[in-house]
């Protein structure tokens, strides 16, 4: 297999179940999913419906109970905590609803720990974190702290953070979940962006407005996929996109 | 479309052209495509209703142009409009029927039904994202009218998502 075929990430078989204090969860039944380089995938469905835990157990945040995922063709079955902290800092950004911004670190540190950790010199981390706050409109807010930004402004730190690394695979759980109408349509601008440029994107999110910024939206009900659409190509609607904005008569 | 004419003609007459010029401009690329053609029909009905009245300028190299302005009835259908409130988007539409009926005819799925039609609705809110990412920023009525159409296919979007707990 030439390199480009060979998925960014690929899961063949995941089980997930919780097991709390009431009846055990079945969060996630059986996924099959593949990821090319470049795809940007939205994962929708209803709270509950397990997909948190589906990009958590992609981002080796939580081991899967049955299954296998392979990251860029490597399986990781093998992998232990530590193996996965090295995927999370190289091949693999993350960024959460809430933002998870070390909050006693400024915003330059915070941008540049990851890169430092993954054994950038100085000089070049902060280089990449000047030219990425540049780019997400952060220029001047470096020496800030986390609490002193708006919400939207907290979750482009924590977007320029995962992608410091120049990771394959951007995985993004709700990013806009905590976000008024402006924040999310700034985070969506912000992941077409990225995309655009051909950062390979797995999104989970209940709002489809986000979700309709990928090119790929899979359904997601009771821990099983129960649908995978590719957005383009579709066959032209009657109606479309006329139909929902045009005066009428 | 008729009562947007009209509404226009209130600050002043104008003809035909520069009405479609006045439209494209208030919403942009959120108005799919100003069809003159439509715009003269509707001209000519408000017309032949006592709304408006035309006028014939005559041109020095070219046909004569129309010049509608406003009538006391006009403006008087204008207050009414601004005065009436509009009814609620459909709730009960004919794809609920079908959701509704699918299960007794053994013709079709309602899964298959739901799934369907959210590729629908997905696509065209993508459509959306993109108009509006294309749009003016700075034309906010624009981008409110591609937000409100976002919000409401989100709605539905939502809806179908309800409908698939339930009835999986």
């Amino acid at each position: 297999m030439s390199e480009d075929s060979v998925p960014v990430l690929r899961a063949e078989g995941l089980v997930k179940t919780h097991h709390g204090e009431g009846a055990p969860a079945h969060a996630v039944r059986g996924v099959d999913l593949s990821v090319a380089r470049g795809e940007f995938v939205a994962i929708t469905g209803p709270s509950g419906a397990g997909k948190s835990t589906l990009l958590h157990l992609l981002g080796g945040l939580q081991r899967p109970d049955e299954g296998s995922i392979w990251l860029d063709g490597r399986c990781t079955d093998s992998f232990g905590e530590a193996r996965w902290a090295v995927e999370r800092r190289k091949a693999i950004g993350i960024v959460f609803q809430f933002f998870n911004l070390v909050s006693n670190l400024s915003v330059a540190d915070n941008v540049e720990l990851p890169a430092l950790l993954a054994g950038a010199s100085p000089k070049q981390a902060r280089a990449e974190r000047e030219a990425l706050l540049a780019e997400l409109g952060l220029a001047g807010k470096e020496r800030g702290m986390p609490g002193e930004l708006s919400g939207g402004e907290q979750q482009r730190v924590a977007l320029a953070r995962a992608l410091v690394n120049h990771p394959p695979l951007l995985l993004a759980d709700e990013p806009a979940g905590s976000l008024d109408s402006k924040g999310t349509r700034e985070v969506m601008r912000l992941l077409s962006r990225f995309h655009a440029r051909g950062q390979t994107i797995v999104l989970v999110t209940h709002d489809a407005r986000l979700a309709s910024a990928a090119d790929r939206v899979i359904s997601f009900f009771d821990g099983r996929i129960a649908d995978d659409a590719a957005l383009d190509g579709a066959p032209p609607r009657r109606a479309g996109i006329s139909g929902v904005l045009e005066l009428k008569d | 479309m008729r009562l947007a004419l009209l509404a226009l003609l209130a600050r002043g007459p104008a003809h035909g052209y520069e009405l479609k010029q006045d439209l494209e401009q208030l919403l942009g690329s959120a108005y799919p495509q100003p069809n003159v053609g439509q715009i003269y029909v509707t001209l000519g009905r408000l017309e032949k209703s006592g709304l408006i009245e035309g006028e014939d300028v005559e041109q020095s190299s070219r046909p004569n142009k129309k010049v509608y302005h406003l009538t006391d009835a006009g403006r008087e259908a204008l207050h009414v409009w601004f005065e009436e409130t509009e009814d609620e988007p459909r709730v009960r539409d004919e794809f609920f029927m079908k959701l509704a009926l699918a299960p007794q005819t053994g013709l079709a799925d309602q899964i298959t039904l739901i799934n369907k039609q959210r590729r629908q609705y997905l696509t065209t809110m993508r459509s959306l994202s993109k108009l509006a990412a294309a749009e003016n920023r700075d034309n906010r009525i624009a981008q409110l009218l591609i937000e409100g159409a976002m919000l409401h296919l989100q709605a539905d979007l939502d809806w179908l998502e309800r409908c698939q707990e339930e009835l999986e």
